[in-house]
């Protein structure tokens, strides 16, 4: 037994000398690299997102400037100032970040957030905005049909629901130390809504990752109802049988139904929902039944009593 | 301490032009954030929510004088007290207002309605509108040509308006009751003090009555 033809190495597995020596900057850029996986720079909020299909359907309504969209929020998870969301979201981590998928279905399962952006083609959306305190805007979202994530689990027969968790950590969301909501934020809406092509799981908005205080990493956007249902930074989603009970239900029975279809024929009982003021106009507009998108959605309702069901 | 007790005029002129000043604060940053277009992406809610704010904090400051005044002893504080109420009216007047021409832009039928329909705009429209009275006769000739007692009987209403313009506050908030709660305990204290003087002197009376009785 010959030592040193045992520990022979064959001329193509020996290092170069040049990259012997660049070993140093290679470890510089390797740890440069994970540490941009830790806190992952291509993804961040701000950040471009590839490939997005540019909308097809033509929206005539000015757009809400990209700075009103991004400072005027209700995100009660960093306080209830409509400039608190902006002020206050840094804190929140959007990396790692999972959802899990699970209830009445065939295939459970617990998706990444990277899985989730690259699970169907990004698109564009451009949407009405109608809040519940009678103001709008028009903002044009990234993502695509929810639909297209909950095919993929397969839904069994007895779904009739769908419930959206949001995060609970009042670590990274301050606004949660205040009992203001029951945490975590639970929003739901009925199978047929929740598979509707208008319903997006949106992944971010004029084209760039979905700022922290709009609902990052990932939130859902049912344009036709008000903006409280469009539950953001989603971390569980259940297929369920019986109806879930919202955090707004909780809050105010009276004033917030499971429904919540933009109406403008339902007052909420405070304050009337048939004019709203949108967003950098000074003169009210009158609220458009479903937001205007009542071609679409109806027929979901054909049949129902949309003042008792409100 | 016993420097501050008693003023004289002069030093109380500047304490007033001070007040003055201060009170103008609030309504001076709203036109700074109107000129320089800052008021955020609601400037009208923006307004409405600023306006509506400093009118129930000089009410109460307002409300803090009298009670003041009996505790510490300052006299003075009292020759306050017109002007301080006074930018209460200012600050509710420019409150409606803003509901009127930025908010409604006169539409009338929504006002009516509102005011009808919506328990706290039923509630704040009225405690505007008794202030309204309380303004016109906060001048000296008014005052001399009511009469004292009268006078003072016409702006007890002020107690009411205070208490219809917290409601309002609370009322029309969505969730988070905190700042309406605050404004609610503040004013609960401050009518506390004066239930509790009112009742003094009743016992007092009380007093006088039964020693009286007891000499017969």
């Amino acid at each position: 037994m010959n030592k040193t033809q045992s520990i022979a190495v064959n001329a193509s597995e020996i290092t170069p000398p040049e990259l012997f020596y660049n070993r140093r900057h290679f470890m510089q850029l390797s740890a440069g690299l994970t540490l941009a996986g830790l806190l992952p720079f291509e993804v961040l909020a701000g950040d471009k997102l590839e490939n997005v299909k540019t909308a097809t359907d033509s929206m005539t309504e000015k757009l809400t400037p990209f700075k009103d969209v991004t400072s005027y929020n209700n995100f009660y998870e960093f306080g209830t100032g409509k400039e608190d969301p902006a002020r206050y979201a840094g804190s929140l981590k959007t990396r790692p970040w999972t959802i899990t998928v699970e209830g009445e279905v065939n295939k459970p399962k617990v998706f990444d957030i990277e899985e989730i952006l690259k699970l169907a083609p990004l698109e564009e959306r451009i949407y009405r905005l109608r809040c519940v305190e009678a103001w709008s805007m028009v903002i044009p979202w990234a993502g695509y049909p929810l639909a297209e994530l909950l095919k993929r689990v397969e839904p069994k027969g007895n779904a009739k629901f769908v419930e959206f968790i949001s995060l609970h950590d009042p670590e990274q969301m301050p606004g949660q130390k205040s009992p203001t909501l029951n945490w975590p934020y639970r929003e739901g809406l009925r199978i047929d809504e929740a598979m509707h092509p208008l319903t997006l799981l949106a992944l971010g908005l004029y084209g760039e990752v979905l700022p922290n205080q709009n609902g990052a990493p990932i939130r859902l956007v049912v344009p036709w109802k008000y903006g409280f249902k469009s539950a953001k930074s989603i971390v569980k989603i259940r297929l369920v049988e019986k109806q879930p009970i919202t955090s707004w239900m909780t809050a105010g029975p009276a004033e917030y139904g499971f429904y919540s279809n933009v109406n403008p024929e339902v007052d909420h009982p405070r304050w009337t929902q048939s004019k709203e003021r949108r967003i950098g106009e000074f003169l009210k507009r009158p609220t458009l039944p479903f937001n205007g998108y009542a071609e679409q959605v109806a027929h979901l309702y054909a049949g129902m009593d949309l003042i008792k069901n409100f | 301490m016993i420097l501050l007790k008693k003023l004289d005029n002069k030093a109380l002129a500047w304490v007033k032009f001070s007040v003055f000043l201060l009170a103008l604060i609030p309504i001076a940053r709203l036109g700074v954030g109107a000129y320089f277009d800052d008021l955020g992406a609601n400037p009208i809610e923006k307004i409405t929510r600023t306006t509506g704010y400093w009118t129930l904090v000089f009410l109460l400051i307002t409300l803090t004088i009298t009670p003041l005044r009996r505790i510490i002893g300052w006299t003075w504080l009292m020759r306050l007290r017109r002007m301080l109420g006074l930018f209460v009216f200012f600050y509710a007047s420019l409150h409606f207002l803003t509901y009127l021409v930025l908010d409604q832009f006169f539409d009338w039928a929504a006002i009516i309605k509102d005011i009808v329909k919506r328990p706290y705009i039923t509630v704040g429209f009225p405690a505007f509108i008794l202030l309204i009275p309380l303004a016109i006769t906060s001048n000296n000739r008014l005052i001399g040509l009511l009469g004292g007692r009268r006078w003072l009987l016409l702006h007890r209403l002020v107690y009411l308006c205070a208490i219809g313009g917290v409601v309002h506050y609370w009322w029309l908030v969505k969730k988070d009751i905190s700042n309406p709660l605050t404004f609610a305990v503040l004013l609960g204290l401050l009518l506390g003090v004066r239930l509790l003087y009112w009742l003094r002197g009743l016992n007092k009376s009380f007093a006088v009555f039964n020693r009286s009785g007891d000499v017969t």
